[in-house]
């Protein structure tokens, strides 16, 4: 390529404001060459440096007595003991799933599988938090459909169970949809590898699929807001191949034993070039690389699209020195390529060469650590305010809980998860569609609990306690499993950073994750941040997806969120105080939503978890459901709708709350449980031991669902058919 | 020398695909029209000078390409192309 | 008994299949990989389930050019039991040792949950040692489970009794609710003329622990392995 002079055009359509070229200047020393530039581009862009967020990572809690690795590496890793640990993040692929909604959610699948078996784990669960758009908004259809689809494509193939996860639909995601991705992978201690190069001269080598010229630029792409252009940046969108990543895990794993491999990356974000810069930082080292050798599908590549391709399903792998031809012959086995492209150098510089030539020459950490930090101004986010204040009252409680209960919102998630194998590995106890999976561990008794959860409403109203909430909602769906919270992984998806509200709505997400975790003593291990969720000014609402993992002593398929037994009696567990501000009730009845957040109590939270956790441990109740949107009335449909025909009779009464707030409050640390009769009193003595509120509210039913209170009295078929047909009516 | 290779589903045999993209022609008013078969596509680049290519592309087809229970070929060869 | 599970590349259930036949019914396994000729001294063949090849071109249609395929054909050709699980059955159909087609589901959709099958009166191996009237819960978990095969096949199928599996309700009833892909005559699974090659879309190994709270699979399974 000729040589190319750096214009102030071409460093701004490389995304780097001016102060950032000069910075790159005086840490190089010169003028980058064209391929330095685009290095620089990708690796200092808001994606890979987190330049904006990084600042505040500090509020996290990272460390704890399990943790043996937290943020900072490809993936978590806790120990569960019995020379067993997991390892899993969540990742999100929101920008290119809007634009290409199939190939974009598919290559997000793939590319949070290679960072956990990049480390040695075999993924054996993926979870996926969905924010879509408005049901009714003409895009809403296509995008899910076209997500599902992609995810299904990719993981079905990969063989690894999606077992789990979130559909949530709202006009604030007509612009841009939410995909976060969740893996979870499984290893023992001795068999974890790191993204690190050491060992001066032992070989570098690229192994997997061809590279191309697509997702050229993915990386800028996700770090800047959408305007009407984006339909055009299709070609920069990546393409799938999961069977190519299937054998890549195995050849992977399969290598992995042989004890010849030294560190293993998988080339995401960036390529090639985050690759190579980031082993060489994590091992305080340089290589060398020439780029002639990379095996490419198009003919005559630049280096500088070699460089920053972002071609899936490869991975950059040192070896040790003298045993290339084991490696080789792993993946020739497999039928994947495999070259030595380069080795370990000492000096901690990155040489590149393309046919001989030098194109890039480097130091690491400027390029890996030197993206500047920035402390954005931070603002107040203007309160919503009710577009429909006043809407006519509604007269029949019973209509108005099956028409509200009919909206996509609630219906039947089965339509998307039936597309995903939940399945396969035959781990899987408790199924989609429960408060949280309940996985069997492959080599012994006790078994993993899986959850994704926040409310976005909630976070929009009050950011920190919005944060704080979706923490403590995760740890009550796993204690409504019977698991005890092992750690957490997140993915803050936010607006444009440079919008001082939006910066201001994540610093509070932040500190309220930070002291929900510390609370709880659950440790943040992974994580991922989406700023510029923005199209055209419009923001969405703050939404930092908490994924977290339990452990189960006993895993067990008979407790889930279902009526089980006509004759059970029906409990609430905690405080219900009628809050709808922010509840699905209060978008449902004013067009959107507003009003503040009451004071969140954590120690209350906690002890009703224990509670739940203990009663379930102990068998002594036969289901327990996690009370949140929609409240109590909706809580109750969903166990009716999942059980065989099983409705309920509520004989308390609304007690100093209108009928509204009594239905559909949205009040946190509030577990619904039903148990036999015998054991009322022993439950009862659990709550009071703990000083949690205890309230017998009815009994299990045949049939239909009654609470004469309020004069509802549905049919379970009735019911059971707006449920079926909520989602359905979007999808099909 | 190039082959052009068409695979459809057989006439006597459902296609859920075909049948999914006439309910949506349908739907989006092209009315006039009375059925879709959907199939695949090949371009297939031989050697020049390859001897019976029309027996070639026609083996390839029947073990490989085209599933002879419920799917049909057929093809065409471009002499000139490269 | 042992067993041999031929890993494809793409294979995704020869674990399960494994666990399953191993740890939950005490059989002995062995892994052969797709590219041997020979098949290791086993009492029966399994091709388990996944995405060999990534079902590129067709599920199936790749995977029967494997080496390994010949040795398979030879074995079944002597008189020998091999049992596909759905993209195993997929691969028996492709390679001729099968009758029929598997196509697309009637919805397009991938579907993944469970179903009843029955086995009714049949020639398959197995079906002597099942209850030819109770319905089996048993997952499936497949793009391409629609049976198909031309009338006279079909006739044939029937006539010599090698439907091996159809879909029903949970109370053994046939009917087209029970259907979850839109196979002919709810066809869940057939077998050769000699009932020894048996291929079928459910996946028994999926419902096969105590530990999953679902074990009809194990039966199936159980009686496989004591057809030999």
């Amino acid at each position: 390529m000729a040589p190319e002079t750096i214009t102030p055009a071409l460093i701004e359509d490389h995304g780097l404001t001016p102060d950032e070229y000069q910075q790159i200047l005086a840490a190089i020393g010169e003028e980058p060459t064209l391929s330095e530039l685009g290095i620089f581009s990708v690796m200092w862009s808001e994606h890979c440096s987190y330049k904006s967020s990084r600042a505040y990572f500090k509020h996290f809690p990272t460390k704890g007595p399990r943790v043996l690795q937290g943020p900072g590496e490809n993936a978590g890793i806790i120990d569960i003991g019995e020379g067993l640990c997991v390892v899993f993040k969540m990742e999100s692929h929101n920008h290119p799933s809007f634009i290409e909604p199939f190939q974009g959610a598919a290559t997000g699948v793939g590319g949070i599988m290679r960072d956990i078996f990049t480390m040695g784990a075999r993924p054996i669960a993926s979870l996926n938090s969905l924010h879509f758009g408005a049901p009714e908004h003409p895009r809403t259809k296509y995008l899910v459909n076209g997500v599902v689809r992609g995810i299904a494509h990719y993981g079905n193939c990969m063989g690894v169970p999606m077992v789990g996860g979130e559909v949530h639909f709202d006009a604030c995601y007509n612009g841009n949809i939410l995909v976060n991705a969740f893996c979870l992978g499984i290893a023992r201690h001795d068999e974890i590898f790191k993204g690190k190069a050491t060992g001066l001269g032992n070989p570098v080598i690229y192994v997997g699929s061809k590279t191309g010229r697509d997702g050229i630029h993915g990386a800028t792409m996700a770090s800047e807001a959408f305007d009407d252009a984006a339909q055009e940046r299709r070609p920069t969108v990546q393409v799938g191949d999961p069977f190519t990543e299937k054998l890549l895990l195995e050849a992977c794993l399969e290598v992995m034993r042989t004890g010849a491999v030294v560190g293993i990356q998988d080339m995401g974000a960036a390529g090639l070039t985050c690759s190579t810069f980031e082993m060489a930082s994590r091992g305080g080292t340089g290589m060398e690389i020439e780029l002639g050798r990379v095996p490419t599908r198009a003919a005559k590549m630049s280096a500088y699209e070699i460089l920053l391709s972002e071609s899936q399903e490869r991975m950059l792998l040192v070896a040790a020195k003298g045993r290339e031809d084991e490696v080789l012959a792993v993946f020739q086995k497999w039928d994947l390529d495999a070259v030595v492209i380069g080795h370990v150098t000492d000096g901690e510089r990155v040489r590149i060469r393309h046919h001989g030539e030098t194109v890039v020459d480097l130091p690491v950490h400027p390029v890996c650590d030197g993206a500047p930090i920035y402390e954005r101004p931070q603002g107040q986010m203007q309160p919503p305010t009710l577009p429909n204040p006043h809407p006519e009252p509604i007269h029949d409680a019973n209509r108005a809980l099956l028409e509200f209960f009919g909206t996509p919102i609630f219906g039947d998630r089965s339509v998307v998860y039936e597309q995903y194998d939940h399945m396969v590995q035959t781990n899987t106890v408790v199924r989609p569609g429960a408060d949280a999976a309940v996985l069997r561990i492959p080599g012994s008794t006790r078994g993993l609990a899986l959850t994704t959860d926040v409310n976005a409403r909630f976070c929009r109203l009050d950011p920190y306690k919005g944060a704080v909430l979706a923490v403590a909602e995760a740890a009550r769906n796993l204690a409504c499993v019977g698991a005890e919270p092992l750690g957490v992984t997140d993915c803050l998806n936010f607006g444009n950073p440079q919008n001082p509200g939006v910066m201001g709505q994540f610093v509070q997400a932040v500190k309220g994750i930070g002291d929900a975790c510390r609370f709880f003593r659950i440790p943040v291990v992974s994580g991922n941040v989406s700023f510029y969720n923005e199209t055209e000014g419009t923001q969405i609402y703050p939404t930092p997806t908490i994924a977290m993992v339990g452990l189960v002593d006993e895993p067990r398929a008979d407790v889930s969120g279902a009526f089980v037994r006509a004759g059970d009696r029906i409990a609430i567990l905690g405080s219900s105080r009628g809050g709808l501000p922010g509840s699905l009730y209060q978008l449902w009845r004013h067009g959107g939503i507003s009003g503040g957040l009451p004071a969140v109590d954590l120690e209350a939270e906690r002890r009703v978890q224990m509670v739940v956790r203990q009663a379930i441990g102990d068998r002594w109740v036969t289901a327990a459901h996690d009370l949140s949107d929609g409240g109590m009335a909706v809580a109750l449909l969903e166990m009716a709708v999942r059980s065989a025909q099983l409705g309920c009779s509520i004989l308390s009464q609304p007690e100093g709350l209108t009928w509204e707030e009594w239905l559909f409050g949205e009040d946190h640390g509030r577990v619904l449980i039903t148990y036999h009769g015998e054991n009322e009193e022993r439950l009862f003595e659990l709550a009071e031991q703990f000083r949690v509120p205890f309230e017998a509210i009815g009994r299990v039913d045949e049939g239909r669902v009654m609470i004469p209170a309020v004069r509802v009295d549905l049919e379970w078929s009735a019911i059971h058919e707006v449920w079926r047909a909520g989602l359905r009516r979007v999808i099909e | 020398m190039r082959a052009k290779i068409a695979i459809t589903i057989k006439p006597d045999v459902l296609d859920p695909q075909g049948k999914a993209v006439l309910h949506a022609l349908h739907d989006l008013g092209f009315s006039a029209v009375a059925d879709v078969r959907v199939g695949k596509y090949f371009e297939v680049e031989l050697e020049a000078g390859t001897a019976e290519p029309e027996a070639a592309i026609a083996q390839m087809c029947e073990k490989l390409l085209a599933n002879p229970v419920v799917e049909s070929y057929h093809f065409t060869l471009d002499e000139g192309a490269r | 008994m042992t067993i041999g599970i031929v890993v494809f590349p793409g294979s995704n259930c020869d674990e399960d299949i494994r666990r399953a036949l191993v740890d939950e019914l005490g059989a002995e396994a062995r892994f052969v990989w797709h590219k041997e000729t020979t098949l290791p001294a086993v009492d029966a063949v399994v091709l388990p389930g996944g995405f060999s090849y990534g079902d590129y071109l067709r599920a199936g249609a790749i995977a029967r050019f494997s080496p390994v395929m010949r040795a398979v054909r030879d074995f079944a050709g002597g008189g020998g039991y091999v049992l596909g699980i759905c993209n195993g059955f997929q691969i028996l159909t492709e390679s001729g040792l099968l009758p029929g087609a598997l196509m697309v589901n009637r919805s397009l959709r991938f579907i993944c949950r469970d179903v009843y099958i029955c086995a009714g009166e049949s020639k398959a191996a197995l079906s002597a040692r099942l209850d030819a009237a109770r319905a089996f819960r048993v997952p499936i978990a497949h793009q391409e489970g629609n049976y198909v095969a031309e009338p006279e096949t079909l006739r044939r199928l029937n006539a010599e009794g090698q439907i091996a599996f159809r879909y029903c309700s949970s109370g053994g009833v046939l009917d087209e609710a029970a259907n979850p892909n839109g196979s002919l005559e709810n066809i869940a699974g057939v077998c050769s003329p000699n009932g020894r090659v048996l291929g079928m879309m459910p996946h028994p190994e999926r419902c096969s622990s105590e530990a999953l709270g679902a074990t009809d699979g194990a039966e199936i399974l159980r009686a496989w392995l004591a057809t030999r």
